[in-house]
């Protein structure tokens, strides 16, 4: 049981079939992933759903069509790499908690910092990851919390965080605070609520972290970062056994290999080091 | 239809009464086997037509997960107790404020009156707006309000709640209070108007005999409306999850569905609140019952 979840989180959809990154001689070769060969929704188009508002540094003006932004970049990557063209890609409005409602999708893949756990890959398919975050704490820079040096110095604090963020696992793991962490549903109530003292401190991606303090709460400080437990992997959400997903896996393997990945994570995600690392 | 002197034969004599009685035990029969028939083909229909559908088994396991259930239960069951406290306190506030406006609307003292105006518009403000919508703008402009700087930089209003169960409670108890408020003003209007002439008559105040004449019928008459009411507000506590309460029911089982991927958590807390609300909304029908016999 733990084998096949392990598989399957690896972005696989069959148990009886290899994971796309560690045998590379194995997998669906991206000869065999054309958009004539793909059954896409719509027949030689890409359809690619991502949450609104899409914000920086994933998404730039909120317009995914741009292909600025690190998710944007990556998703135009991948349909490159797929052989689709840029005016063959449309995009989708998909609120991250319809993304794994069960049936047909409106999408071909949903690319929403939307992290690869087992549990879930039991329900949807990921493709292999394109991106490892770490968990960042932010405060207001005249804050008790701003000053905090270790995560046993933030355990007083009020934390605030985002539904289905990985964040808030981090939070109850590595954090342990006293006060059970306040979970809101989209990342602008959770910048509300640090703006508006109800939290002392919110946890957040790092890059989602930079992009916080930069332009949203500029009285913010990063305070430190931290990885959560097991790590925290980003893949494209694609319908569970969907016939796309080897290829898209293969396509993100392809970018990785090449060093357009890290690329296009140089261009909008660069600070990351930065920010001293809490323990 | 039945005959004084019973003994007597003629049209309706004890042949024809046994005749009849037979044949109303034979209809009862009749009616209660196609009840259960009926009540087989179309229940069993549908649960072939549920069982049988291709999406059955992706449906079962997205929101009938066996192991999602008994790993997320407990949690909810806990962050359930909460919903059930914010109710019952809410609840409270409700019977009292609501009752308050009511009688403000009610009341025609000339001197009186631009309470009466303060009431009509809450009453109509508050009633239409979403409740949900309430929600948000209480638990999120409040604590906005109580960071408001003075010019000499101190908070004056500092001293504002900010706690978010609090200010969802405070948003619930404002929407149902206007809800409250009507259906209690219905329970008055509907006391008739020779009533409080007669406690005029008496020698009482206008204000005795509201309090002792008019209020205690009224009350009695809009129980039923009222429970409604209860019902609707047991649920929409689950509102509150959106202003970051932490420990909901709602929110909780959202947690584990947004962790699982899996639907089943909000089955479980789909589940608590019927737990509630079916006893309520049974006690609702037997009061409604009681008041017609009466």
């Amino acid at each position: 049981m733990l084998a096949a979840t392990a598989l399957i989180a690896a972005g696989c959809g069959d148990d009886d079939e290899e994971p796309a990154e560690d045998t590379a001689g194995e997998t669906v070769s991206l000869e065999d992933c054309t958009p004539d060969q793909l059954e896409t929704l719509r027949d030689g188009q890409l359809t690619v759903g991502t949450d609104s508002p899409a914000f920086p540094p994933y998404f730039e003006d909120d317009d995914p069509t741009n292909g600025e932004g690190f998710e944007s970049a990556v998703a135009y990557a991948i349909a490159d790499t797929l052989g689709f063209a840029e005016d063959e890609v449309e995009w989708v409005v998909v609120p991250f908690n319809s993304s794994y409602a069960p049936g047909p999708k409106d999408f071909d893949f949903d690319i929403n910092q939307v992290s690869i756990t087992p549990k879930r890959a039991e329900q949807v398919d990921f493709s292999t990851p394109y991106y490892t975050a770490q968990q960042a704490v932010v405060a207001l820079k005249d804050s008790d919390a701003a000053e905090a040096t270790s995560l046993a110095d933030l355990a007083e604090a009020r934390i605030g965080v985002q539904i289905g963020t990985t964040s808030l696992d981090a939070v109850e793991a590595s954090i342990q605070p006293s006060e059970e962490p306040q979970v809101f549903d989209t990342s602008n109530d959770v910048v509300s609520a640090l703006k508006q003292e109800q939290v002392d401190a919110v946890v957040v991606d790092v890059p989602t972290a930079f992009f916080l303090t930069a332009v949203q709460v500029p009285q913010g400080t990063t305070v430190g970062q931290f990885e959560a437990p097991g790590g925290d992997e980003w893949g494209a959400l694609l319908e569970k056994d969907s016939p796309l997903t080897d290829c898209v896996s293969a396509a993100v393997d392809e970018l990785d290999a090449s060093g357009e990945l890290a690329a296009i994570e140089q261009e909008w995600i660069a600070d990351k080091a930065n920010a001293p690392v809490l323990e | 239809m039945s005959t004084p002197d019973g003994t007597a034969s003629g049209p309706l004599g004890p042949d024809r009464r046994a005749e009849r009685a037979a044949a109303r035990r034979a209809r009862t029969l009749r009616h209660q086997g196609v009840a259960l028939v009926s009540t087989l083909v179309v229940l069993g229909g549908l649960t072939l037509l549920v069982l049988t559908s291709p999406g059955w088994e992706v449906f079962k396991g997205s929101f009938f997960d066996a192991e999602v259930f008994s790993d997320s239960f407990p949690d909810i069951l806990r962050a359930f107790w909460l919903d059930v406290r914010v109710f019952l306190i809410v609840e409270l506030v409700v019977l009292v404020v609501g009752l308050v406006v009511a009688l403000l609307r009610t009341i025609d003292a000339p001197a009186l009156f631009p309470l009466r105006i303060v009431a009509i518009v809450y009453t109509d403000v508050f009633r239409g707006i979403p409740t949900i919508l309430l929600v948000y703008m209480v638990g999120f402009g409040v604590p906005a309000i109580a960071l408001g700087e003075a010019a000499d930089g101190s908070r004056p209003l500092d001293w504002l709640p900010t706690e978010p169960v609090v200010l969802g409670g405070f948003a619930l108890a404002l929407s149902y209070s206007a809800y409250v408020a009507e259906v209690y003003r219905a329970g008055i209007n509907s006391i008739h108007r020779g009533q409080r002439d007669a406690a005029l008559a008496v020698g009482l105040t206008e204000g005795q005999a509201l309090r002792h004449v008019i209020v205690p019928q009224a009350v009695r008459r809009i129980g039923p409306p009222l429970l409604n009411d209860f019902i609707a507000l047991q649920k929409d506590v689950a509102l509150i999850a959106i202003i970051g309460v932490t420990g909901e029911a709602f929110r909780q089982a959202q947690i584990e569905t947004a962790a699982t991927f899996n639907y089943t958590p909000l089955v479980a807390a789909a589940m608590l609140y019927l737990c509630i609300t079916i006893p309520l909304a049974r006690l609702l029908d037997h009061w409604e019952l009681g008041g017609r016999a009466r």
